[in-house]
């Protein structure tokens, strides 16, 4: 099969290119797209990528195959490949370290504007603070986020204002701890988002939900602040 | 928080607000014209022009005239902060939309005025 990769090292080239690399899989085996990268890499170690636990866990090796952002080691070539090709290119909107391999600062940032902890200034109880079960189910959904960044850069918004809209990923673990019944500062984290971009700047067209390796649904995440802001405000 | 001085309310929450209330004005209004002309296929100059007299549709026509400036601003700005990142460039942008949509209001209403 043809696999035709991003290739840019800012020490040595002017400007990025793809390089077309034919390669045959041993065996015929529908392999996972990390797997191939590795195949590559025997052929061309110049190559670099990140990955780290090679199942869908650390969220290291987020990557745009084919046109999707997704994660290069749970995602099957017969999920992605089309007429025997695969274009592998960094994950979109964020600055290239080189080949595969982004600068997530950005990412990082909106993540740590939304407080990512407990905020509870009450007095500690003895052992610990206890939730519910019912309390502890709404945080389903939310707490399982890898920050993969799969999502926040397959955002139209978060490409073209990144320092300013939280972005799904960031907005997803905001509402974690809005809904989290141990946490105080939902006024406070609430006031922080109320602004035109933080929060407002999603127009719900739902590319994280699409792409989101974990099966997370940030757009319903962002639609429950939108909807905390409204009670607090009316 | 991220502070904006040219967004329409200063915040999201109340930009959005408008946003929708006035996407619903603008659509009752545009259901209400294409059915009135619909039902009435003769209209001719007498009755188009006794239908923008009477007091009812002048309020529901200005509504729909401020619903739509308010609506204007509000999403030519997101466009331009979207789309415009040189700041001299968008406020430019920003202010001849500005200034269109205020055209646009006093121009409406001297012909809703002017029946």
């Amino acid at each position: 099969m043809l696999v035709s990769v991003y290739r840019y090292n800012p020490e040595t080239d002017d400007a990025p290119s793809m390089q077309d690399i034919h390669i045959d899989i041993p065996g015929g085996k529908d392999i996972m797209v990390l797997d191939l990268l590795q195949l590559l890499k025997d052929k061309d170690p110049t190559l670099a990528y990140r990955r780290s636990c090679r199942e869908g866990v650390c969220g290291s090796d987020g990557m745009n195959m084919n046109g999707t952002n997704g994660l290069a080691c749970i995602t099957p070539l017969s999920a992605v490949v089309e007429n025997d090709k695969l274009v592998l290119r960094p994950l979109p909107g964020l600055p290239v370290i080189r080949d595969l391999v982004v600068d997530m600062t950005q990412f990082y940032k909106a993540y740590e504007k939304i407080k990512p902890y407990l905020i509870n200034d009450t007095p500690p109880p003895a052992i610990e603070r206890l939730q519910s079960p019912e309390e502890r189910a709404e945080l389903d959904g939310l707490y399982e986020c890898i920050l993969c960044a799969c999502c926040s850069t397959a955002c139209p918004s978060f490409w073209w204002n990144p320092d300013k809209f939280i972005g799904p990923s960031g907005l997803l673990q905001a509402y974690r701890f809005l809904a989290d019944s141990r946490d105080t500062a939902t006024r406070e984290r609430l006031t922080e988002l109320d602004d035109p971009f933080s929060v407002f700047r999603c127009h719900g067209i739902m590319n994280c939900v699409s792409v989101c390796p974990k099966g997370l649904n940030p757009t319903k995440a962002i639609g429950k602040i939108r909807n905390m802001l409204l009670q607090q405000a009316t | 928080m991220v502070t904006s001085i040219t967004s329409f309310g200063r915040s999201g929450l109340y930009d959005w607000m408008i946003q929708r209330v006035s996407a619903v004005v603008l659509l009752v209004y545009t259901v209400f014209m294409i059915g009135y002309l619909l039902m009435n296929p003769g209209l001719d100059y007498e009755q188009w022009s006794a239908l923008f007299e009477n007091t009812a549709m002048r309020i529901f026509s200005l509504l729909t005239l401020l619903s739509f400036a308010a609506h204007i601003w509000i999403g030519m700005w997101s466009v331009s902060t979207d789309y415009i990142k040189p700041t001299g460039a968008r406020f430019v942008f920003q202010s001849a939309t500005g200034l269109l949509t205020f055209i646009y209001v006093v121009w409406g209403i001297q012909i809703l005025w002017g029946v």
